[in-house]
């Protein structure tokens, strides 16, 4: 039986360097635990937005608040990072872009775009 | 004898391929909804009237139940990947159920304006 092999271990987070592609993966785990937290939140925003014309006025001056504003370009960028980053891992699954080179020029694509339409969407909407 | 695992995987392909049918379908429906939205011009009452028709309410309904079998999936992945202790990871599964569920409860009240 084969020994186990010795291995240099590095689990110190503050030491690990991820590539871009484990960056995207990461994010893609956490923005999509932000976006299932804030599932309850996504539902309120649709309900207020079709509510009656006296309380859609109440609504709006809760979405006006530029703390829950900042919230909500946050939740932004979690939809579009977790879609793009999504779209990706399709490609991958189907053993598209599955290339070193072209892993990391998709990933930091998804990252760009992302934050690109955030950057775009949230000065749009503010 | 098989060493089971009570909260582990189904080690089948069923739940990755709901997860990637799930996302498809929401990727749909977001690209539908924002190329809706674009083309109509964006008023209090085009909004209200838009998602009064029941074919919207349907899809929206569709997607958010797509939502909740793909987010079940990614959580659960979640909690099996970090969470080790069974009693423990059994309680987040059952938490993660009845989230879910009560946000479905949720979004059949407003998707539908009862």
């Amino acid at each position: 039986m084969q020994m186990q092999k010795q291995r240099p271990k590095h689990l110190d987070l503050a030491k690990i360097r991820l590539p871009v592609p484990g960056i995207v993966s990461i994010l893609h785990r956490i923005s999509g635990v932000a976006l299932f937290f804030s599932l309850p939140l996504l539902i309120y925003l649709l309900h207020g937005s079709l509510s009656s014309a006296e309380t859609f006025d109440a609504y709006r001056a809760v979405i006006a608040n530029p703390l829950i504003k900042l919230v909500l370009i946050g939740l932004l960028w979690a939809y579009l990072h977790h879609f793009c980053a999504g779209i990706r891992f399709l490609f991958l699954d189907v053993h598209k872009g599955l290339e070193l080179q072209t892993a990391r020029a998709t990933a930091k694509i998804v990252l760009a775009v992302s934050l690109a339409l955030t950057v775009i969407l949230g000065v749009a909407l503010w | 004898m098989v060493n089971r695992v009570v909260v582990g995987a189904h080690y089948g392909l069923r739940d990755w391929i709901a997860q990637r049918v799930t996302a498809v379908i929401m990727a749909i429906y977001t690209i539908a909804l924002v190329m809706f939205l674009l083309a109509m011009p964006s008023s209090y009452e085009n909004w209200q009237s838009f998602f009064r028709q029941t074919w919207v309410q349907v899809l929206t309904q569709v997607s958010i139940l797509a939502f909740l079998i793909h987010a079940w999936v990614g959580i659960r992945d979640l909690w099996m990947d970090y969470v080790k202790p069974v009693g423990v990871r059994l309680t987040l599964h059952v938490f993660t159920i009845v989230w879910l569920l009560s946000c479905f409860v949720y979004s059949v009240k407003v998707v539908w304006g009862l």
